[in-house]
């Protein structure tokens, strides 16, 4: 998953082979070229174009119709004092900061389990664990809006039977950004666990039983052995929850649409309401870019410890 | 003693089943109460009276047979035109080099850390541009190039042994022909991987279909739910069916390619 940043000369190559590459040079640049040439084409429409496009509109008035104005930075300045904006953001930063190691501990544990040679029942349990990834996010938002209500839920039913006060899941802010990152972590948890489990399974085996055979315990062998031959699966899970969490958007519409009020309005509802329910493409834009621009560092930032815990 | 050391792991194995369970168990069997009886105190289990008259509600009243011709049109559409593209893209990337296909590739890979929604006003505009705004074809062209697909392919032709390639150009065969008839059969086993997790995307998706479709004969079924639950009073009574009624296809399809998901190498891939 390092990724090259400078792009490199194809490297000399053997004589013979380099000879028929130089026979076939023609074919060599037309075929590939032809090969990709619609994706290029989709890449620059749907990717590049709107990315330059999102810049241009982020310094005009644009809103969507009629005429646009260069406005230069109004939208920046107007954004950087507008307190639903930080408010979006922060939310954002907290809700992927606790949902990163929430997704990555769950299906790693759950990879655990189902890879483990005492547990029983490993193969239901696994298409279990697997069935919210068929889920839309629509879906699942709507699923535990019903077993959340506040006075409806089978979960507040279940507590005030036992004699409880039955929480305010849909009208408490922090109460309802945990029950955003309770279903964020069930829903995630299938893809993550099914690469775990691949990862796990190309352990060697002979390690492990070394280890067990010179007396370390499980955990030992576990933070040992098994979890430093992650790394490159860990990496990529912390790297993907981490732009998928920064981007939630459809679970929460369902779930409770950022409620109470705006209190959990996570960054691309803002952007979207601020774009299409305000119809303010040029302002919307600009928070665009700046999502844009903490999303590359973000990336950068795990790319670089990647890298250099491939040097390690 | 092998059976004593498993009690806690088989233990916590299933006691997280049953919290993942539980949810969509409960969800399910609530779409089988009758309307009264999904918000009578005590609350049950299983329904007292099983009906199907909150299907029945939701059937006819919502245009289900067009959401649901609307959502397989865009999902096997997309699914189709990703495939064959991410071949040819990630074969290209895995036999052929020239800078600028490194080139390319480092861009398909920011598509991942930049994906549409941080763009999403003005890629609205673009699509609306090209007249594409409340057509199914706005969902379908935007959606084909993925970079899980494009890796997967790619990750696969790089175990493809050169001198097959070399074997087939000595015999004759041009670049294309080799590429079609017989890189492409060889990677039948991507091709369905792919095939499933781009059906699962589409058939999920949400913003897009909420951004470019206005008229609801084109909607697609997680726009329909979007309207039920984004009404002032859900009715819970038709939401719930209705739910249930959109998960079916994906249900099926699991059901069908159960061991291609599940032993799925995508380690190489990412997710969508």
């Amino acid at each position: 998953m390092s990724t090259p940043t400078t792009q490199a000369v194809p490297a000399a190559v053997g004589s013979t082979t380099a000879q028929r590459r130089r026979r076939t040079s023609r074919s060599h640049t037309v075929a590939p070229l032809a090969f990709i040439a619609v994706a290029v084409v989709l890449f620059a429409l749907f990717f590049l174009w709107p990315g330059a496009l999102g810049l241009m509109y982020s310094f005009t008035d644009y809103r969507g119709v009629g005429d646009l104005n260069f406005i230069g930075f109004e939208n920046y300045q107007e954004l950087f004092a507008d307190e639903d904006f930080y408010r979006s953001l922060s939310r954002t930063f907290v809700y992927t900061a606790l949902a990163v190691p929430a997704h990555y501990v769950v299906s790693l544990g759950i990879a655990m389990l189902l890879t483990s040679s005492l547990a029983t029942g490993k193969t239901p349990a696994r298409v279990i664990f697997f069935l919210p990834w068929l889920i839309s996010p629509i879906v699942a938002g709507v699923i535990w809006r019903w077993l959340f209500g506040e006075s409806f839920g089978v979960v507040n039913f279940v507590i005030t039977s036992i004699g409880g006060q039955g929480p305010n899941w849909q009208t408490d802010p922090t109460l309802a950004l945990i029950l955003i990152l309770i279903v964020g972590t069930w829903g995630g948890t299938a893809f993550n666990m099914l690469l775990f489990i691949a990862a796990i399974r190309n352990v060697p085996r002979s390690y492990l039983e070394a280890a067990e055979i010179d007396g370390a315990s499980a955990w030992v062998r576990f933070r040992r052995i098994t979890l430093p031959l992650l790394a490159p699966t860990s990496f990529m899970v912390i790297l993907l929850t981490t732009i998928g969490s920064m981007k939630e958007f459809a679970m929460i519409q369902a779930l409770n649409a950022g409620g109470p009020g705006t209190q959990n309005r996570l960054i691309v509802q803002y952007i979207y309401q601020t774009g299409f329910e305000r119809a303010n493409i040029g302002y919307a834009s600009a928070a665009s870019m700046v999502l844009m621009v903490i999303l590359i560092v973000i990336a950068l930032i795990q790319l670089r410890f990647d890298r250099r815990r491939d040097l390690s | 003693m092998k059976t004593l050391r498993a009690v806690p792991s088989t233990v916590i194995l299933w006691v997280l089943a049953a919290a993942y369970i539980f949810p969509t168990a409960w969800f399910l069997l609530s779409s089988f109460k009758p309307g009264f009886e999904l918000f009578s105190l005590p609350l049950t289990l299983f329904p007292e009276t099983w009906t199907v008259s909150g299907y029945a509600t939701a059937w006819n009243r919502f245009d289900f047979q067009q959401y649901f011709l609307n959502t397989t049109i865009v999902a096997v559409t997309t699914t189709a035109l990703t495939v064959f593209v991410s071949a040819m893209t990630g074969y290209a990337f895995a036999k052929y080099k020239a800078w600028w296909l490194k080139a390319f590739f480092i861009c398909i890979l920011a598509t991942t850390m930049l994906p549409t929604e941080v763009i999403m006003p003005s890629s609205f505009i673009v699509v609306r541009d090209l007249g594409m705004y409340d057509t199914l074809a706005g969902i379908i062209v935007p959606s084909i190039i993925t970079a899980t697909g494009i890796f997967m392919f790619r990750q696969y032709f790089a175990t493809v042994p050169d001198e097959l390639m070399e074997a087939a150009r000595i015999d004759g065969v041009g670049e294309f022909g080799l590429f079609l008839r017989i890189m492409l059969p060889l990677a039948k086993p991507i091709a369905v991987v792919l095939a499933i997790f781009s059906f699962q995307w589409r058939w999920n998706d949400y913003i897009w279909p909420l951004l470019i479709l206005r008229d609801p004969d084109r909607y697609t079924l997680q726009i329909a739910l979007r309207s039920i639950v984004g009404a002032d009073n859900i009715d819970w009574s038709v939401l719930l069916s209705a739910s249930v009624i959109s998960l079916i296809p994906m249900i099926v399809l699991f059901a069908i390619f159960q061991r291609q998901i599940m032993s799925a190498d995508i380690n190489s891939g990412l997710k969508d």
